[in-house]
């Protein structure tokens, strides 16, 4: 990377910096609707770490696909769910949090300590292929991994029918087996519509 | 301070790890079932970090890293369709979205 070495590591403190503390908003704020910006910035700033990886391609696509995309439908589904609601209390919610959290601390600290302990072998001119990298992308696309490619688009066309089918509000008035009619009851309680208006 | 050539790759690894260990505590701390699905990106996102590291440092003629986290990319936008699909229709039966309430699967 042209970049130089002073000013790299300036923008990767700066980017894992607003990650770490982005994602730690978006587990421990109170309203769900801040924790859904704020997660839109961690995912720009994963974006801005893989730029620092010299891979501008991918960078697009977290930036596409995550904040144009799953980012929007988050809030989106926020929007239609978002009802003020008083949990109700648990019991032993203190010995819940502090094992939980005694779990991440350690699975972390195991983590960090193998990151930093292995030796990793590297090779030496790291990120020397630059800007051929989405070309290589395309490559690796269309000739070894064009199985999972294929694969990958038949899971999107499946997960599409499926999201549709599962948010249809009205499922089929005959059994498809029996020709009887269903009992709409079991599917789905009889409450209110989502979308109405109710002053 | 010693001079560097670039950024070492430990500190990738580590804000990985940090960011994963932040996503399970969200998936297993949060009542709220939108705020899992959002937990469970932060996961993808790290494994994301992880393996383009790998792909920069390790194997960086032969991106193959980035090819599996493209295949992630897209596998995560198709998991965040269905989840939040489930998750609607989980609220129009229960009308709620509190983790605790959800034991239709119990018995």
């Amino acid at each position: 990377m042209s970049i130089a070495i002073t000013t790299q590591i300036i923008c990767f403190t700066i980017l894992s910096l607003v990650t770490l503390i982005g994602a730690l908003g978006v587990v421990l704020l109170e309203s769900i609707v801040y924790s859904a910006f704020l997660l839109g910035g961690v995912f720009m700033s994963v974006a801005g770490l893989y730029l620092l990886l010299n891979a501008s391609f991918v960078a697009a696509a977290q930036v596409l696909v995550y904040v144009g995309a799953v980012n929007v439908l988050i809030i989106f589904a926020i929007m239609l769910v978002n009802k003020k609601e008083d949990l109700k209390p648990i019991n032993d919610i203190k010995s819940r949090r502090i094992i939980s959290t005694s779990i991440c601390l350690t699975l972390l600290s195991l983590l960090i300590r193998v990151d930093l302990t292995n030796v990793w072998s590297l090779s030496s001119p790291q990120n020397s292929i630059g800007e051929e990298s989405t070309i290589r992308i395309g490559e690796h696309l269309f000739s070894d991994y064009l199985l999972p490619f294929e694969v990958a688009s038949v899971l999107l066309l499946m997960a599409m029918i499926g999201a549709i089918v599962l948010a249809r509000r009205d499922v089929m008035s005959k059994d498809i087996s029996t020709g009887l009619p269903v009992d709409q009851e079991l599917i789905e309680k009889s409450s209110e519509p989502l979308l109405t208006n109710k002053n | 301070m010693m001079s560097l050539e670039s950024i070492p790759i430990q500190a990738f690894l580590i804000v990985s790890s940090a960011l994963f260990c932040i996503g399970i505590w969200g998936l297993l701390n949060s009542r709220n079932a939108v705020r899992v699905l959002m937990s469970i990106e932060l996961m993808l996102n790290a494994v994301n970090i992880n393996l383009m590291a790998f792909s920069s440092y390790v194997d960086n003629n032969l991106i193959q890293g980035q090819v599996f986290t493209i295949f992630v990319i897209t596998v995560a936008a198709a998991e965040a369709a269905v989840g939040l699909a489930i998750l609607l229709s989980l609220y129009r039966n229960r009308v709620t979205v509190d983790m605790e309430s959800f034991n239709l699967l119990k018995w």
